[in-house]
């Protein structure tokens, strides 16, 4: 299949980004640069200098709510690519209303709680909605450890799911890039295998 | 009972296990985790009054700070 097809394909989904630091600026990017139509991407943060070390922004956005910042950067690389920009801070009962109408999540946050709230949220009110989770990237090196594994049908985990965040090991660009551009192809992979409808609200 | 974790078979000295007693014997210490049993997401809360059987089919998925 060719380029032009499989973004023409893509451009017909609508993916949820929850969360917008290392994980999910670089996956909203990987997928904006893909074709896929919309992008809803929620993050109540905002840019600070310590994020540049791996998250897709520059310094003049410093200051700026992520989710705002992220929307401009991915008007520079695909203006095409419709991005819903949100600042709440998501809870159990905003998330089924903010993603709303999406084809598959993708859970890039970075506190190891409101990775279990999301996806708790994401398989009892949202059933059927995959969601692509991140889990374990930090330091450097051990490149073979960072893996894919689908889990069920609606469960899919990418990451070395053992190495947790501390002052030793910090999250740095290749390896959190690792994992979000695995979830990114692995959200690829799940819309290129689903047919075209037409009849989509 | 026989049971599956990880798509893996597991014997336990058991007939039948809270979901809690099983984290318990297995020593999983992380506290943030995603468990399922036949597909059902079990939630935290119901850790000490879900059991499992011979025979289920258990997920545990870790999930690890950092993103």
């Amino acid at each position: 299949m060719r380029f032009s097809e499989i973004k023409d394909h893509l451009s017909q989904f609508r993916v949820g980004i929850a969360g917008a630091g290392g994980l999910g600026s670089n996956c909203a990017v990987a997928l904006a640069r893909s074709g896929v139509g919309t992008l809803v991407v929620s993050d109540f943060d905002v840019v600070e200098p310590a994020n540049l070390n791996r998250q897709y922004y520059f310094t003049s956005q410093v200051g700026m709510y992520k989710s705002v910042a992220l929307k401009e950067n991915i008007a520079r690389i695909n203006p095409d690519i419709t991005v819903i920009a949100l600042t709440q801070k998501l809870n159990g009962r905003n998330i089924p209303e903010i993603f709303v109408g999406c084809d598959i999540m993708v859970e890039a946050f970075d506190s190891a709680d409101m990775k279990e709230m999301l996806v708790e949220t994401i398989l009892t009110k949202m059933p059927g909605t995959p969601v692509v989770i991140g889990s374990g990237l930090a330091g450097w090196g051990d490149s073979d450890a960072i893996r894919y594994r689908k889990v069920d049908d609606t469960v899919y985990i990418c990451g070395d799911q053992s190495t947790t965040v501390d002052d030793d090991m910090p999250p740095m660009a290749p390896r959190v890039g690792m994992v979000a551009n695995m979830q990114a192809n692995t959200v690829i992979e799940i819309l290129m295998k689903r047919t075209r409808d037409y009849f989509r609200l | 009972m026989k049971i599956f974790l990880n798509n893996r078979a597991e014997e336990f000295n058991a007939e039948t296990l809270s979901v809690s007693e099983m984290l318990e014997l297995k020593k999983f210490s992380f506290r943030m985790r995603i468990i399922k049993i036949n597909g059902a997401l079990i939630p935290k809360d119901r850790y000490d009054s879900t059991f499992i059987r011979e025979g289920d089919n258990v997920l545990m998925l870790y999930l690890m700070s950092g993103g």
